[in-house]
Order: C-alpha cells, then structure tokens, then sequence
C-alpha cells in the first residue's frame, strides 16, 4: 500500500465514522444494509472477480447466516457463538456444492448454484415448523458485548462498521497471503499456474466455500439489524443484484464490491422520481456499461485516467531511423 | 392408469414447449458461447407483440402472430446479437452473462410498465376440446402443441443435417477458424443461429401462452426450465434438449400429483443436481474437455 492509498483509506474510514452522526433512522438504516451488502458482494469479489467462477446463491448463503443466527439468538444463544456456526455452516455448505460443481465445466457451478437458492427459497417457505413460513421470524434481539448494548440504531451502525472493516481487513489479507496470490495467478493464466504445482481444483473450491461464508457473516449481521426475515429476502433476484454489486462496482478489483454496493443501494433512490421505470433504466444502464466497459465502474475510471493521463511520447526521429 | 395417461400427455405437451426453449438455448452456446439467461424472458416477449398486433393495430390472429415473428427475429434476433452479443464476444463469458441478465430485467420491466402487470388471456390456437381415449380425457390442445413442437424441432434437424446452410452452421459451432477458411462465412451462420432462436422462441410463446396467460414474470419459471432441459439432456446436442425437455415436462406433472405441490418446482431442480453430480455431460451428451 502506497502513502496515498493509506491516507485515503484513513479518509474513508474518518467520512464512515462521522456519516450518521445526526442522521435520521432511515439514513442510518441504508448505511448499514450498505455495510452488510458490502461484506456479502466482498465475499462474492474472491469467488467471481479472483477465482472466475459465478455464483447465483450469494443471497442463498445470507439466508443461511440469517436463519441460523435468528433460530439460535431466539432460543437465548449469544450472537457471537450464533455468527460462528453461520460463517462454519455457509463454508460447509459452500464445500459440499461446490465439491461437485467444479469437477466439470467451469460454468457448471453457476447452474448447480441457481438451483441451489431456488430449493433453499422453497425449503425456507415450505419448512413451517422451524422457519415460520412465509410469515418468517421476528423479534431478534440486537447483540450486546460486556454490558454493551447495541439496541439503538447509532450504536447498531458503528457495530456493523466494526463488522464491516475487520471483514475488509480480513479479505485484504486472504489477498496478500500466499493464498490469495495463487488466486490471482488461477485468474491470470490458469494454465500456468497449474504448471507451477497449484491444485486449481482446490483453490477454486475453497475461494468459493470462503466467498460463502462472507455471505454467512453478511446474513448474521442482517438478522438483528431487520429484526425480521422471510423466505422473499433471499430469493434468486437478490443474488443477481449481488452479482450485479460485484460487475457494476468492478470484479477482481479490492475497492470494488463496496462501490457496487452503494450504487446499488443508492440508485433506487435517486432514481425514484422515475417510479415504475427505476428498474428498466438500471437494468439499460448495466446493459451498456457491459457493452463498454466490462471490468465495471472501477475499469472505467482507470480507461479515463489512462486516456487523461499525459503519454510519454517515443522520439519521433528514433522511429524514422528504425524504419530506415 | 387413465390418470396417468392423461398426466403423461399434458407432460410431453408442456415438455415439447420446453424443448423448444432449451433447443434455442443450446443452439446460441455452441454458435457462439453465449449463455443466454434472457431465453425465459424470450420466450414471453414475442406472446406480447402478438397481442399488441392484435388489440392495438387490430389485426386477425394469425398476421399479428405473423407480425410477432417478424419483430422478435429484429429485435430477438438481429438486435441481441449486433448490439450485446457481438461487442462483448472478445471480453469472455461473464461480461456477457452479467448483460443477459439485466437484458432480461429490461425485457420484464418493459412489458410489466408498457403493458401491464396483470395476466393476459391469449387465444387459443388449437380448439379447447377434449375427447376420450381410454378412459383418459385428452385435449386437442395438448396434442396440437405437441405435434406443431416436434415439427419444429424435426424440421430444424433436417434443415442443419441435410442442407448446405446448416452443414456449414455446424461447421462454424464446432470449429469457426476452420470452417473461415473453408469459405464458410461464420458470421452470417452465428447471424443465423440467433434467427433460428428467435423464431424457436416465437413458437413456443404463441403455444404456451393460451395455457399459462401472458404475464410479465412468465420468462423466470420458463427461462430456469429450459436451463434444466438442456443441461440434463446434454448441452452439446439438439436431441439432449428434446429429451430433457420432455424428460422434465413429464416429471413436473408426475411430481405434482404423486409427490406434495409445495415441493412440485423443487424436482427438475433435484434432477437438474443429480445430473451433474452423475453424468456431468447430460444423458445424451458427449464429453467435452475441460476448459479451465
């Protein structure tokens, strides 16, 4: 990390700590589905934009987290030790479906997903007895540490930032581990890294078993904050709005799942004066931005740059000569 | 027995529909590697140009279903492939995935907001009635869908088996630089195949929707039935499509009478796992390298 990077880093973090500060509920509400949408599209970042594979069951293995957490805060179980057996469970589930998936063609594990968060969406609604139905569960308590409680939704905010930046720090070093750099040599040129002893097989499950499990700590957290979940928050749309964070924000790009995050989010509100057209317009916008930029928002920005950016220019005289 | 003949009919009618989508879907990946996961949203777009012929313009049935053919091969075919297709090819799959499916938010959310949200009646092509055979009260709907279906499918065979054009449409699925060299002009084959899909796609909605109604969200159950259909039948084969697609038709019906109606859309989605884990390359698939 360069002198610049850290000091906007610090800048980031100083603007995420002052932001609600005097907000109303609403705000404070976005910025933390914000936050925990970020951690999720984080997560889906290393499977998609560092490993190559799509996965349409992010919001599958936020219902996982979200569930487990819920079933268990309720029946008086703290939420800490609630959120571990989520992020363990998201990782197993990640394992068992991806184990197969990946034997064969590398599409094939985003067709084994699709039907995952569909039977899951079923399992959920069809299932009465332990997930409330379609009513869903209600009532989660909010987490409180040492006497500590998170109850309002200020406290709630800085909780789920906490949350949010060991979650970052966390990615950041799977990155820079040895690991995360046998990720992006899978990425660049697979068959070399192959040649180099890397088991491809292995690293792609397991950046996809560790991808869930963001989503697992995603779901934990979504649990208290709504304090209320049903089968509908984690169908197949909302996995492709993840997906849609990741490609918008800019896959395999560090910063980029968070960017996607807030233009997902926030679009719909500044294109609300459209009403009913919200959704054609996005979907155009993401159509076009495919069309012309297809490493996302964070691909664009560097083209510009690099268009802006004042060119060393080769002497002219030099190529007459060569061409002599 | 009369129940489970009149179960297997309706099956292979819904099923022949299917395999129309999933052969339209199996014809774009091997033409030109596009997975395309607008195809449900295809399937329900053209229904709603034909009612627009038919209560905005005021045309008779079948030159409105004419019309609807004619605008989904400009805008399903020729527009999709010379505007989303085409520039995005050199960017790899997933650029491409991502734009299909917000292609297919922008088909649904335009037909929700121009049209309307509600169910369309769509009429019928086939008369409504019912005869008995066996004790098994059959519909000439049913048979109707299923013999205009295989005629499709047939007729498409024959045309890429037995014709120079679809000789050389499979010369550039299975190898473009080759077949460029031979004199072949892949893009006008690739061009074709999105024609074909277009127009796949027009029969299958003018045969479903007087089933189903025209609605805007009909393309999500359609689009992830024809997936199933042609990874369990076999990506890389036009019977593999057929196949699944029937193959699902009649396990959805089964299913919804022997197993319970909650978990009915849960079965193609148990096969379509099944499937994978067992016999990756489909039932009538053949194996295909692995491409890491």
């Amino acid at each position: 990390m360069t002198k610049l990077q850290a000091i906007l880093v610090a800048l980031g973090v100083a603007i995420l700590l002052v932001a609600p500060v005097g907000q109303g509920n609403y705000i404070i509400y976005t910025l933390c589905s914000w936050l925990l949408f970020s951690i999720s599209a984080m997560g889906l970042n290393l499977t998609l934009g560092y490993a190559g594979q799509v996965s349409l069951a992010q919001a599958a293995f936020m219902g996982i987290g979200a569930y487990v957490t819920a079933l268990l805060t309720l029946s008086g179980i703290h939420w800490g030790f609630a959120t571990v057996i989520s992020i363990t469970s998201s990782f197993a589930v990640g394992l068992v479906l991806g184990y197969p998936a990946l034997r064969v063609q590398h599409h094939f594990l985003a067709f084994v997903t699709l039907a995952f968060n569909t039977l899951l969406f079923l399992v959920l609604r069809n299932e009465e007895e332990i997930t409330g139905g379609s009513f869903g569960l209600v009532g989660m308590p909010r987490p409180s540490f040492f006497g500590i409680t998170t109850d309002s939704n200020l406290s709630f905010y800085y909780f789920s930032l906490i949350c949010f930046l060991f979650s970052a720090g966390v990615m950041w070093w799977i990155l820079r581990s040895p690991w995360g750099r046998a990720f992006k040599a899978l990425r660049e040129n697979p068959i070399r890294a192959e040649s180099l002893g890397l088991k491809i097989r292995r690293q792609t499950l397991l950046a996809f078993a560790i991808g869930s499990a963001f989503g697992g700590f995603a779901g934990s957290l979504q649990a208290p904050l709504v304090q209320f979940i049903e089968p509908g928050s984690f169908a197949l749309i909302h996995s492709l709005k993840l997906l849609l964070m990741v490609v918008v924000g800019g896959s395999g790009f560090f910063f980029g799942p968070m960017l996607g995050a807030a233009v997902v989010i926030l679009l719909p509100e500044v294109l609300r004066f459209t009403e009913g057209y919200y959704l054609i317009i996005y979907s155009f916008l993401v159509i076009v931005l495919m069309v012309y930029s297809p490493n996302g928002l964070i691909g664009l920005g560097h083209k510009i740059i690099d268009k802006l950016r004042p060119r060393h220019e080769a002497r002219r005289d030099m190529q007459q000569g060569a061409q002599l | 027995m009369a129940e489970l003949i009149q179960i297997l009919v309706s099956g292979l009618a819904a099923g022949s529909i299917y395999a129309l989508a999933a052969v339209g879907f199996t014809l774009l990946w091997q033409a030109s590697q596009t997975i395309n996961f607008a195809q449900g949203e295809f399937v329900m777009l053209p229904a709603f140009f034909v009612l627009v012929g038919m209560t905005v313009l005021g045309l008779p049935m079948w030159p409105a279903i004419g019309l609807g053919l004619v605008l989904s091969l400009l805008i399903l075919g020729v527009a999709f492939k010379r505007l989303i297709v085409e520039p995005m090819l050199p960017h790899g799959t997933l650029p491409l995935v991502i734009a299909t499916i917000a292609l297919g938010l922008l088909l649904k959310e335009s037909v929700k907001e121009l049209y309307g949200a509600t169910a369309q009646p769509f009429p019928a092509v086939f008369p409504q009635t019912v005869f008995n055979v066996a004790g098994a009260s059959v519909s000439i709907q049913d048979i109707g869908n299923l013999v205009v279906s295989m005629l499709a499918i047939g007729g498409l065979q024959l045309f890429l088996n037995r014709t120079r054009t679809g000789r050389c449409m499979q010369a550039s699925a299975q190898n473009p630089a080759v077949a460029e060299i031979l004199g072949v002009n892949v893009k006008r084959m690739v061009m074709y195949t999105f024609l074909i899909n277009a127009a796949l796609a027009t029969i299958a909605s003018v045969l479903i929707s007087p089933i189903y109604l025209a609605k805007f969200s009909n393309g999500e159950t359609l689009g992830l039935v024809a997936f199933i259909a042609a990874i369990v039948g076999g990506f890389n084969q036009i019977r593999g499509a057929l196949v699944g697609g029937l193959l699902i038709g009649v396990i959805d019906n089964l299913s919804a009478l022997y197993i319970s109606a909650e978990y009915r859309s849960a079965m193609p989605l148990i096969l379509l796992i099944a499937i994978i884990l067992l016999r990756p390359q489909g039932l009538l698939g053949t194996p295909e390298g692995r491409t890491v």
